[in-house]
């Protein structure tokens, strides 16, 4: 006998080659490799999802207490297969030209994105889920209970292995269903590792069924005497019940959410479908082919009282076949699992998505910046819902006693999420429905589904017996299971009728009596009319008239020449006979793809069929335009940007560039005015050493005369020289200042004596010796230069008939400023800008300075951290100097 | 026969030697030192040749020049310019304004007496 040890090591290791399976798949479709993951096999082997626990161990169970009833819910499916695949199309091709994420996704999106249906269909979809969760719960307990019955060890407890089997699959579930974050993308993973689970499930229950017929009956005859002589066999229709369980299965085949993200979501191509319509069906029909098999002789073999809905493992255990019991074991595993990770994949999308992102995103501050921790906000919130599911099915399991059988709490679930039908229908198909119909119809439907079906089966914990008998408050016509006095009814009939009629009805009158917002209109007509206006398959045609249409139009687009080249390329391609290209559907294809490069292709579209006239020209498509013309403004302003960068670089470039041809201008006019400075004097010397030389006769007078000239003019030169080398060790910053104290008077008194003594012209110099006790720490030889120079200039240019320059000083905050004012007519205002720059010799050239004097005390001043300016409005010409007392290195 | 030329030089003692070399010469000489009036100073004077200097206070020499060809009667009045900038730019600007001969200073004084020799057999021969 295997011990659950052992049991525990089998699931674990096949929930570890599923995880590999999936990974595989992921990897390989990441590759872009494995077409075959594609596949139309693939896609209806994860249909069959559908087949849960329920399924597998449930059908038997159903068929050996009431006959062939179970196989009302593999006719549901069937037909909408078989018949409805038109409609599973339209569904397919909404749900991904809208990419929808879920069947609450569908329906918001269908009436115009209202978060309140969206809300209520996924809390009509978890509480749906609750009992389905719960009853793959039981399943894989009661099967783990069968095993541990023959447990020597005698562990095993039913209340915490069905909390630890919660807990696995929540944790299972999370591991696969969230490792993925996008939605929108497909699982190839999780699909893959259905379809494998799908395998899995129908060989388990094949192989039961095998060994059952030809290892017990003994061969097919002898199992239909069997049959024949059973009471499973006998033909026992109730009419009511298969109606409606055909009819819930066949809804509830459409609105389950795991339905949804399988046929709907993880679609990789509509064709899929069509194989599907007759593959599926297929599957469904080998799942049931032994389920009669097995329960009739489960019921031969086993005693009375055993439960059938174990048929399938307690048959082969029986026999002693302990592995085929093992296999279907992990069949039944196979089941639950791939319909709790799929199921708990779909519900955490819609409940992140609907409820708990809008709440996350509206308590965010500042609305709409949404920054990048919203992966770990989404990823935390479907982690978080697929444990609070779990929790739910746990607990409902709890609360339903776990008695009840397998196949009537499934039954429960697909009456509940079968509310969802007529708004689904509806809006596939009826444009007159609105938002107000469906979530009246929802409401409706849903709350008689709660009164009437679940919490009267959940025995007794939320609704007492009084209510379930007398009605509440005593109100015979209230009473859940016989509504407005309708008795006798099977109760599941009754609910189904009551809760979907009224929910269909309550629909219908609030659609007709309510407006639709246009974008319900809106939505409606792309729901209803979706394959006028996708993408799929379109196709062109047209007559050869059109093509001159066409070619202006690519003119106008491309422009001539490329159109033009176009044009020609394709006539020759199509033999040639004509200038222009006959409109054949291939043409136009390759136009509109040509064009859609230069315009977007909505608008390409849009543009050749007005003048095809294939289709008008349809919301959709003006839709899609407006969207591509949102893109292109978008797009447009980043190219705004970009080009406002590139115009501030260029300017700045402008800027950059016209300082320094300033600065070349500058270079150049000084080397201009230096070349003159020194030719000049030069010209002289060279002009009277010739003259001394060459003229034989040159009287004594003009001998002497000539020498002075040449000997001044040399001198001149030297001192432009100096001054040249001054500056230019001034301005490279190089100069090395000697530090010194005294005071000002001191200083001041050297300049004043030297000063005069070289100068020929006469000046009095007026100074006030009390303020200029002003103790100094300065390079004081360099500020003596700057006094001299200012003495000179005085001495030069004052013309005044009696030059007076008046010296004054004073101290200001640590600085000493120093006047000099002379009596003069001063420098003409719109020279006084210029007298600080080199060779600005103000009003000729007198005295033969090369125009650099006050240049150079410029930047000495400027070394000794202070400022000189000229003064205007002072009668004569005024200088002003000023430094600080003693010198800082920082002022330099 | 008299000679006269009028020499526009702002510096003394470049207009000193070149009066001392045009007066051995047999030319009357006369000076002036602005730019500003220099038109009307070569108009008053009338004289056989002009030495003009190009940086002068008030107006450049470029600039009188140019006016002065301006005139009809001063179309070919000899103009020898002189420049103490060297640069060949000066030149050309000389000559598109219509200068008789270009020299750059420091000349030698040979140069300057054999072109206003030159310039003045050019004028009388024409």
């Amino acid at each position: 006998m295997a011990t659950l040890n052992v049991l525990i090591l089998v699931c674990l290791g096949y929930v570890v080659l599923l995880f590999g399976v999936a990974f595989a798949a992921d990897r390989l479709a990441a590759a872009g490799k494995g077409a075959w993951l594609r596949s139309p096999l693939i896609y209806t082997l994860s249909l069959s999802i559908y087949c849960t626990a329920w399924t597998f161990y449930g059908a038997v169970g159903n068929a050996a207490r009431s006959g062939l009833e179970f196989v009302t819910i593999y006719l549901g499916p069937t037909l909408v297969m078989i018949s409805w695949w038109w409609g599973l199309r339209k569904l397919v091709r909404v749900g991904r030209s809208q990419r929808v994420t879920s069947i609450a996704d569908l329906i918001s999106s269908r009436y115009g994105k209202s978060n309140t249906l969206a809300i209520g269909v996924t809390i009509l979809a978890v509480l749906g889920g609750t009992p389905y969760i719960a009853l793959q719960l039981q399943s894989i307990t009661l099967s783990f209970s069968i095993f541990a019955e023959a447990d020597p060890t005698g562990l095993y407890r039913e209340g915490s292995s069905v909390f630890w089997v919660a807990a696995g699959l929540a944790v299972f579930a999370i591991l696969f269903g969230t490792r993925n974050l996008d939605a929108n993308e497909r699982h190839h993973g999780v699909v893959t590792a259905i379809a494998v689970e799908s395998v899995v499930k129908l060989f388990a229950l094949l192989a039961v069924g095998i060994f059952v017929v030809w290892g017990i009956a003994g061969g097919v005859e002898p199992m239909m005497d069997r049959i024949d002589a059973s009471e499973i066999g006998q033909w026992n229709v109730d009419a009511g019940r298969w109606t409606t369980f055909v009819f819930l299965s066949a809804a509830a085949f459409v609105c389950l959410p795991r339905m949804f993200q399988v046929m709907v979501v993880e679609n990789a191509d509509e064709a899929h479908l069509r194989t599907a319509a007759w593959a599926f069906p297929l599957y469904l029909l080998l799942m049931s082919l032994f389920v009669v098999p097995i329960a009739v002789v489960g019921l031969d073999l086993l005693p009375d009282g055993s439960n059938p809905d174990l048929f399938v493992l307690t048959v082969p255990l029986s026999q002693g076949n302990e592995w085929l019991a093992m296999l279907s074991f992990i069949g039944g595993f196979s089941s639950a699992t791939s319909m709790v990770i799929v199921t708990a994949m779909a519900l955490s999308t819609m409940v992140s998505n609907h409820v708990v992102m809008p709440i996350w995103l509206s308590t965010q501050e500042g609305g709409g910046s949404v920054s990048g921790d919203v992966r770990n906000v989404v990823l935390m919130a479907r982690r978080v819902s697929i444990a609070v599911i779990m929790a739910f099915g746990y607990y409902y399991y709890r609360l339903s006693g776990g008695g009840a059988a397998l196949a009537s709490i499934g039954l429960v679930a697909f009456a509940g999420i079968s509310q969802i039908l007529p708004a689904l229908v509806g809006g596939l198909f009826w444009r007159g429905a609105t938002r107000t119909g469906a979530l009246v119809g929802l409401t409706t439907g849903f709350l008689l589904w709660i009164y009437t079906l679940l919490l009267p089966g959940m025995g007794g914990v939320l609704m007492t017996d009084s209510v379930l008998q007398h009605g509440p408050f005593g109100l015979g016509w209230l009473r859940p299971q016989a509504l407005f006095g309708i008795e006798g009814m099977d109760p599941m009939v009754h609910a189904v009728m009551w809760s979907l009629s009224l929910n269909t009805m309550a629909f219908c009158v609030a659609s007709l009596l309510s407006f639709p917002s246009p974008l319900e209109r809106l939505q409606g007509a792309q729901f209803v009319n979706v394959f006028d206006h996708s993408v799929a398959p379109r196709g062109w045609s047209g007559s050869v008239a059109q093509s001159e249409d066409l070619m202006i139009m690519t003119q106008r687009i491309l422009g001539a020449g490329p159109a033009q080249e176009f044009f020609q390329a394709e006539a020759q391609q199509q033999g040639g006979r004509t200038r222009l290209p006959e409109p054949t559907p291939v043409f136009l294809e390759r136009l509109e793809r040509e064009l859609s490069g230069s315009v977007g292709a909505a608008t390409a579209h849009a543009m050749i069929g007005q003048i095809v006239g294939g289709s008008s020209v349809s919301v959709e498509d003006l839709l899609a335009v407006a969207d591509e013309s949102a893109q292109l403004l978008e797009y447009s302003s980043q190219l705004e940007v970009k080009s406002a960068e590139l115009s501030r670089t260029a300017r700045q470039l402008r800027e950059a560039n016209t300082k320094l041809t300033q600065i070349s201008e500058q270079k150049d006019s000084f080397l201009s005015q230096v070349s003159h400075e020194l030719r000049t004097p030069m010209t002289s010397i060279r002009a009277f050493s010739e003259i001394m030389r060459d003229t034989d006769g040159l009287s004594v007078q003009e001998q002497t005369r000539y020498a002075a000239i040449i000997h001044d003019e040399a001198l001149r030169l030297t001192r432009l020289l100096d001054d040249l080398l001054d500056l230019s060790v001034l301005e490279s910053g190089r100069v090395s200042l000697n530090m010194g104290g005294d005071t000002l008077r001191s200083v001041l008194d050297r300049a004043v004596s030297s000063a005069l003594a070289g100068g020929s012209h006469t000046l009095t110099v007026r100074r006030s010796i009390a303020s200029e006790r002003l103790p100094l720490h300065t390079d004081l030889d360099r500020l003596g230069q700057v006094f001299i120079n200012l003495i000179t200039n005085a001495q030069k240019y004052c013309d005044a008939d009696e030059p007076v320059l008046t010296i004054s000083a004073h101290d200001v905050g640590g600085q000493v400023v120093v006047d000099f004012t002379d009596n003069g007519s001063g420098i003409p205002p719109e020279a006084q800008s210029m007298v600080f720059e080199k060779f600005a010799r103000i009003g000729g050239d007198k005295a033969g300075g090369a125009g650099l004097g006050l240049a150079i005390c410029r930047e000495i001043i400027q070394r000794l951290g202070g400022e000189i300016t000229y003064l205007p409005g002072q009668g004569g010409a005024a200088f002003r100097v000023r430094v600080p007392l003693a010198y800082r290195q920082a002022a330099q | 026969m008299s000679r006269k030329v009028l020499l526009i030089e702002d510096e003394p003692n470049i207009a000193e030697a070149i009066r001392f070399l045009l007066t051995r010469e047999g030319w009357q000489v006369e000076t002036h030192s602005e730019g500003t009036d220099a038109i009307e100073v070569i108009q008053g004077a009338q004289p056989d040749l002009v030495i003009l200097d190009v940086m002068l206070p008030g107006k450049s020499g470029m600039d009188i020049l140019r006016d002065l060809r301006e005139l009809d009667d001063m179309r070919s009045l000899p103009v020898l310019m002189l420049t103490a900038r060297g640069q060949s730019r000066d030149r050309e600007m000389a000559e598109n304004a219509g200068v008789s001969r270009f020299m750059t200073k420091p000349f030698s004084n040979a140069e300057v007496l054999t072109a206003v020799r030159d310039l003045h057999a050019q004028a009388t021969q024409s």
